[in-house]
C-alpha cells in the first residue's frame, strides 16, 4: 500500500534477505556487536567469551581467566556500547536536522556543535588536561555553540532556515578560530599534539566511566527524536504546512534540536569529531527505506550503530598504532558509499 | 455563523503599509463563499490570516464565535484546512503518505497514524479521483496532480472550513470542472468553503456569495449574480467582458479581446 522504495525489488534472493527490514534493524547490529566482541589483539575464543558473559549474567561462578574478563568487560564490552551509541546518536541527529531544515545536504554539526566542542576540548586539555575536565568542557561548549546559533536566529526575528545555518556558519567560524588560536599558543611537544588528536576523533580511550557519562544524555535525545518521528516528517514539509496541519512548528523544531544536540554534543564530548556518519548514514537509509521518518530514524540508528562499530573493529585491527576513527570513517566510507549512492533514488529531490 | 472577520488589517513587519485593511466577512455552515480581485491584492494574505497561518495586525478571526488566537494550533486545524496554490515538497514522500500526514491535528504527541486513519485517507484519494497515484512519489507528479494530492491531504482532515486559494490554478480544464463538482457537493454535505478564483465563471457556478477584492479591502459582498457585473469586471481587471445567459448553464463570461491596430 505505501510506497516501499526499497532494494528489495532486486531478483537476487540472497539480497532480498540482507536487505529485509528486520535484517537491518536487528540482524546486521548483532552481527557486529558479536564480530566485534570476538576480534582483537588478546585472542578469545567465541566459545568460551559467550559462555563467560552467559555465566556473568545468571551469575554463576564459572572458570575463566582474570584477563579474558578484563578484556571482555572492562575494554572491549565498554568500547563497542561507547561505538553503537556514538554510531547511532548523531545518525538519528543528522536524519532529524536533515528533515527539520528541510535539506538533505545537513549534518548534526551544522549549528556548530562540533567546533564548540572542539574548542571546549582544546580549552580543557590547554587547562586542565584531567579527563573529566575535557569531556564536561567540551559537551557545555557543544551546547552552548548551538543555542548561539539558535539565539542569532531569535535575533534576526526569523525563523527562516537559511538564516539559521547562516548562524551555525557564523559560530562554527568564530569558534573554529578560537581553536586555532589555542592551537597557536598551547605547547608543541605537550598539548598541542593531544588537542589534533582529540579533534580527529578516536575511541581507543574509551572507558567504562565513558560509557556511563554519555549513555543516559544519548538515550534521553534519542528516545525524544524516536517517539516524534512522524511529526519530524510533518515539519519536513515546510513551517506553514506543518501549521496548518495543526503543529507548532517552531517550538517543536527548538525542542528536536536541542534534544538531537544533546545527543551530539555527548557524543562528540568523549569520542571527539568524528564526521560523516551523521550525513551519510541518513541517506543510506533514506535509500533504502524511503524518506518517511516512521522508518527512517529506527533504520538510521541500527545503520550508524553497525557502521561506526565495523570501522571502530577494523582500526582495532588492522594497525597496532591505532588510525584516529574520523580519519577511517571518512577513508573507508566515501568510496564505499560513492559506489552505493551511484545507485540512484535518494529519496528527495 | 461559523466563522466571522471583523475589521481585519494586515501587514508585513518590515513595510509600514498594510496589504489590507477593514475587512468584515461572514461565512455560514455550508456555503460557499468567492474571493475574486486582480493579482498581488492581498487574496492569499487573507486567506493565510484566515486559516490561522499568519496573524493579522489588527481585527480579528471568529471561529465559531472563539478568537483564533486564543484557540490551539491542533484545534484550528481540526476545524478549517488550508490548501495552498503550490507546495514544492523536498522529500519524495508517497502520495499515500503525504494525505495521511492529513490525520496529524487528531494524533496525540506521541502517536502515530492508525488503520482508521488510512482507511480515511483512501476515501479521500478516492473521492478525488487519485487512487491511481496512491505509491508515487509526491516529488515526481504533476504540479496538478500535487495540488490534488494537497487537496486530498485536506479532506483527509476532515474539517469544517476548507480554504482553497485557486483550486484550479494547475488543473485541466476537465479536472477544474471536476475539482468544482466536489467542492459544491462538499458544500451541500455542510463543509463551508472560502475559496480564492481568477475565473469569473467559476463563481457563478458554485458560489453561494462572491467577494471583490480590490484597492486593500473587500468592498462589495452578495450573491454572484448582484456582484459580478461587466462593469465591476471591467474595473478590476482593466478589460471588456460581455456577460452572456445561457438557459441550460446560467451566466457566463465572455472577454474582449484587446486588439491593436498597429501592434
Amino acid at each position: 500500500m505505501q510506497a516501499q522504495k526499497t532494494l528489495q525489488n532486486t531478483r537476487n534472493p540472497v539480497v532480498c534477505v540482507f536487505t529485509s527490514r528486520t535484517f537491518l534493524l536487528v540482524g546486521l547490529p548483532l552481527i557486529c556487536f558479536f564480530l566485534a566482541l570476538f576480534s582483537g589483539r588478546f585472542g578469545t575464543h567465541p566459545l568460551e567469551v559467550v559462555k563467560m558473559i552467559f555465566e556473568k549474567l545468571t551469575g554463576q561462578k564459572g572458570e575463566w581467566s582474570a584477563t579474558l574478563e578484563t578484556v571482555i568487560f572492562n575494554i572491549r564490552l565498554p568500547r563497542i556500547c561507547s561505538a553503537m551509541l556514538i554510531g547511532s546518536g548523531p545518525a538519528v541527529s543528522g536524519a532529524s536536522f536533515q528533515g527539520l531544515f528541510r535539506n538533505p545536504l545537513v549534518s548534526p554539526f551544522i549549528l556548530g556543535v562540533a567546533t564548540g566542542a572542539g574548542f571546549g576540548a582544546a580549552l580543557g586539555i590547554l587547562l586542565s588536561g584531567q579527563n573529566y575536565v575535557i569531556q564536561a568542557s567540551a559537551f557545555v561548549f557543544g551546547m552552548l555553540a548551538v543555542m548561539i546559533s539558535y539565539g542569532l536566529t531569535k535575533m534576526y526575528k526569523t525563523s527562516s532556515i537559511m538564516v539559521m545555518v547562516l548562524s551555525g556558519v557564523i559560530v562554527g567560524a568564530f569558534f573554529s578560530a578560537l581553536i586555532s588560536l589555542i592551537k597557536y599558543i598551547a605547547d608543541p611537544f605537550d598539548k598541542l599534539p593531544v588537542i589534533v588528536f582529540w579533534l580527529m576523533g578516536s575511541l581507543a580511550s574509551i572507558s567504562k566511566d565513558d560509557l556511563f557519562v554519555i549513555i543516559l544524555p544519548i538515550a534521553v535525545g534519542t528516545g525524544i527524536i524516536f517517539s516524534l518521528r512522524w511529526k519530524i516528517g510533518i515539519l519536513s514539509m515546510g513551517e506553514e504546512e506543518a501549521r496548518s496541519l495543526g503543529l507548532e512548528p517552531r517550538r517543536l523544531k527548538m525542542f528536536l534540536i536541542m534534544a538531537a544536540t544533546l545527543v551530539t554534543a555527548s557524543a562528540v564530548a568523549v569520542s571527539g569529531v568524528i564526521g560523516w556518519v551523521g550525513l551519510v548514514i541518513p541517506h543510506l537509509a533514506r535509500m533504502i527505506s524511503g524518506p518517511d521518518y516512521r522508518r527512517l530514524i529506527p533504520l538510521s540508528m541500527s545503520l550508524g550503530a553497525s557502521y561506526l562499530l565495523l570501522i571502530d573493529t577494523l582500526a582495532r585491527n588492522l594497525t597496532t598504532g591505532e588510525v584516529p576513527l574520523g580519519i577511517l570513517t571518512a577513508t573507508i566510507g566515501a568510496p564505499v558509499f560513492a559506489l552505493i549512492l551511484r545507485k540512484g533514488d535518494f529519496g528527495w529531490s | 455563523m461559523i466563522l466571522e472577520i471583523k475589521n481585519a488589517g494586515f501587514k508585513y513587519e518590515s513595510s509600514g503599509d498594510p496589504v489590507f485593511k477593514n475587512i468584515n466577512l461572514s461565512v455560514d455552515s455550508g456555503e460557499i463563499f468567492c474571493i475574486l480581485g486582480p493579482n498581488g491584492v492581498g487574496k492569499t494574505s487573507l486567506l493565510k490570516c484566515i486559516s490561522g497561518l499568519s496573524g493579522l495586525s489588527q481585527g480579528k478571526v471568529l471561529l465559531k464565535g472563539i478568537d483564533i488566537k486564543k484557540m490551539k494550533r491542533f484545534q484550528t486545524a481540526r476545524t478549517i484546512s488550508y490548501v495552498p496554490q503550490i507546495h514544492y515538497p523536498v522529500f519524495a514522500y508517497s502520495v499515500f503518505d503525504t494525505v495521511l500526514m492529513g490525520r496529524t491535528p487528531y494524533l496525540n504527541f506521541f502517536s502515530f497514524p492508525d488503520t482508521r486513519d488510512e482507511v480515511i485517507v483512501k476515501n479521500a484519494l478516492e473521492s478525488l479521483g487519485i487512487s491511481h497515484l496512491s505509491d508515487k512519489p509526491y516529488t515526481k507528479i504533476s504540479g496538478g496532480e500535487r495540488q490534488l494530492v494537497i487537496f486530498a491531504r485536506a479532506l483527509a482532515q476532515e474539517p469544517e472550513i476548507i480554504v482553497l486559494d485557486e483550486p484550479t490554478s494547475h488543473l485541466d480544464y476537465g479536472n477544474q470542472v471536476r475539482i468544482l463538482s466536489l467542492i459544491h457537493h462538499l458544500s451541500r454535505k455542510g463543509t463551508s468553503v472560502i475559496m480564492t478564483s481568477h475565473n469569473p465563471d467559476h463563481a457563478f457556478m458554485i458560489s453561494d456569495k462572491v467577494g471583490i477584492m480590490f484597492d486593500k479591502s473587500i468592498s462589495h459582498v452578495n450573491s454572484p449574480q448582484k456582484i459580478i457585473t461587466e462593469k465591476i469586471l471591467s474595473q478590476i481587471y482593466g478589460i471588456k467582458v460581455r456577460l452572456r445567459h445561457d438557459d441550460d448553464f446560467g451566466k457566463i463570461c465572455v472577454p474582449k479581446l484587446n486588439k491593436k491596430k498597429n501592434p
